[in-house]
């Protein structure tokens, strides 16, 4: 485990330097990430001034719902900052026969594959997140208990670790497949949904899509309950809503090395 | 350089003399273009449709969350439009964006102005600009052809949130902005990535026009929203500042046009503004390009 923290460690100090070689490319990549992630803020704010909540007794009014937000994008920084680089390069290993190199050292190739390159200007939007997230909580009319403080973070981690098993496994049909450019297309657009509280999904067509994104592809999990934890009254439900998240991050973790483990043994080489 | 060439048959006919023949061999190269770029973007049919398919699961949530939005109201419509008025402008602005993004565009070019391949277009006697028009008309006929039938699909199982069809010149109206936005689309960016050849990388400007463009094209939201927003300069609201650029053609004015919000005068003059914007643009993207390939110096085979 010390051998692979240090590796990490290691991969993350390289990618750290070649970032600041290149200063100026990183500050401009920092503040299309944050000019971005700003317009979409805007357009909440212009949401919240023709209605004071999303949804009808939902709780999600302003200062939550910004909340909400804030806990989406320091999830997605991670996410961005630390998994999908390597993922995004998984593609050309697998048609070059780069892969071959990562197989024969004497690493666990997943963790190799899957966190070998880092983006550190994607967390600029994190920073921005925690930000938004104490503007929203010093707003709010009630304050999170000792309790939420606790399981905010833990429940953060259950969010990166669902969203980390779906790249390994849409990682698992790269390998299987040699080119799934629409399938990394159609994370992005999966991950859509897990943007705004889950209660938005309902009458007849929406239940359903909430029970699918729920209990099938728990990506309604990731976001919705750390800020669930965070931004809502804490009540007896919440512990429902926390121990869905665990289970779901640890059930996706398992079925995600299966997957990968499987398509590593299809693998043929493309190399000469 | 052009001398040290093989006399090609291509070439042969472009210095045929007659208007008439050089006008038939220009359309001759234009058609033999559009062909060969019809058959390279059928080579990815597959890969064509899932990300076609793919394209409408942000609207779902759109359609959501706008719900949500009404259902926490009293207000029967937001910046005169209902919650139906909002599903059909979400689902025309696909159409609209269907017409007018072009993916990759400005990109393309600058990576053949940094990797020195436009400067076979600099030796035969083909348009450089007239190449890519013919690339992108072959990649949208082929992307109409592929989404002509999930779009039906969606619009069919969506249709209770249209108003009733409207008559022929609101059609006839929305089809030339449908058209025009192509244009459009096709020489903003195609002027962007002209840039290239002064800045050789363009991919954060076209970053921060793609941000500019999301946000005020109305493919976010419909425009008319920022109506009571002000824009800073007294007595301008941001959506009239909004209005003098030519954004919104790409995305809200056909959206708006099928939906009655814009009638009449107003509908004529914005086609008049629409039109107007193509022309402009497209003189700014030839004026880019013959001075871009002015400066541009390439070494080697």
């Amino acid at each position: 485990m010390g051998r692979y923290l240090s590796i990490f460690l290691c991969c993350a100090r390289a990618c750290l330097v070649r970032d600041m070689t290149f200063r100026a490319n990183f500050l401009l990549e920092c503040l299309t990430s944050v000019g971005w992630m700003s317009m979409n803020l805007a357009f909440y704010l212009l949401v919240f001034t023709f209605t004071s909540e999303i949804g009808r007794n939902t709780g999600w009014t302003r200062e939550p719902f910004f909340a909400f937000v804030a806990t989406g994008l320091i999830i997605n920084a991670i996410v961005q900052a630390f998994f999908m680089p390597s993922a995004e390069e998984l593609t050309e290993m697998v048609r070059t026969g780069g892969l071959d190199g990562v197989l024969v050292q004497p690493l666990d190739a997943q963790f190799l594959l899957s966190m070998h390159r880092f983006d550190f200007s994607s967390l600029a939007n994190g920073f921005v997140g925690i930000g938004l997230l104490v503007w929203a909580l010093l707003r709010m009319e009630h304050a999170p208990p000792p309790i939420a403080w606790l399981l905010y973070p833990l429940t953060i981690l259950c969010g990166v670790a669902i969203l980390y098993s779906l790249i390994v496994m849409l990682a698992a049909a790269t390998i299987l497949m040699g080119r799934n450019q629409s399938l990394y297309d159609f994370w992005f657009y999966l991950t859509n949904f897990s943007r705004y509280p889950a209660e938005i999904y309902a009458g007849p067509w929406g239940s359903p899509l909430r029970a699918l994104c729920t209990f099938v592809i728990p990506i309604l999990l990731v976001v919705n309950v750390p800020a669930r934890v965070i931004a809502q009254p804490f009540a007896g439900q919440t512990w429902g809503w926390v121990a869905a998240a665990i289970v779901a991050a640890g059930g996706a973790l398992v079925l995600s090395r299966v997957i990968f483990q499987a398509a590593l043994a299809k693998y043929r080489s493309a190399s000469s | 350089m052009m001398a040290s060439l093989p006399p090609s048959d291509l070439q042969a006919s472009a210095r045929e003399p007659g208007l008439l023949q050089a006008g038939i061999d220009s359309w001759r190269i234009w058609w033999t273009m559009l062909v060969i770029c019809l058959e390279e973007r059928l080579v990815y049919r597959g890969d064509f449709i899932l990300g076609t398919l793919m394209r409408f699961l942000p609207i779902v949530t759109q359609v959501f969350l706008w719900t949500a939005v009404f259902g926490a109201t009293s207000r029967g419509d937001i910046a005169g439009y209902s919650r139906n008025d909002i599903v059909a402008y979400y689902l025309l602005t696909m159409v609209t964006r269907a017409f007018s993004s072009m993916p990759g565009l400005a990109g393309g070019i600058a990576r053949s102005v940094r990797d020195g391949s436009v400067k076979k277009y600099l030796v035969q006697p083909v348009d450089y600009i007239g190449y890519l028009l013919a690339a992108r008309i072959a990649h949208k006929l082929v992307y109409y052809a592929v989404a002509t039938l999930p779009f039906a699909a969606v619009f069919f199982f969506c249709r209770a949130y249209f108003p009733p069809l409207p008559d022929a010149s609101t059609l006839a109206a929305f089809g030339l902005s449908l058209v025009l936005s192509f244009f459009l689309g096709f020489f903003l960016e195609a002027t962007l990535g002209m840039l290239g050849f002064w800045f050789l990388e363009v991919s954060s400007i076209v970053f921060a026009y793609m941000l500019v463009q999301y946000l005020l094209s109305g493919h976010m939201f419909p425009l008319d929203m920022l109506a009571g927003i002000p824009s800073g300069i007294p007595g301008v609201s941001l959506a009239s500042l909004v209005h003098w650029l030519p954004f919104e053609y790409t995305a809200y004015l056909p959206a708006a046009v099928w939906l009655g919000k814009i009638k009449g005068a107003d509908l004529v003059w914005s086609l008049v503004i629409e039109a107007g914007w193509v022309v402009v643009m497209a003189v700014a993207c030839r004026i880019a390009w013959r001075r871009g390939t002015r400066r541009y110096s390439a070494f080697g085979g």
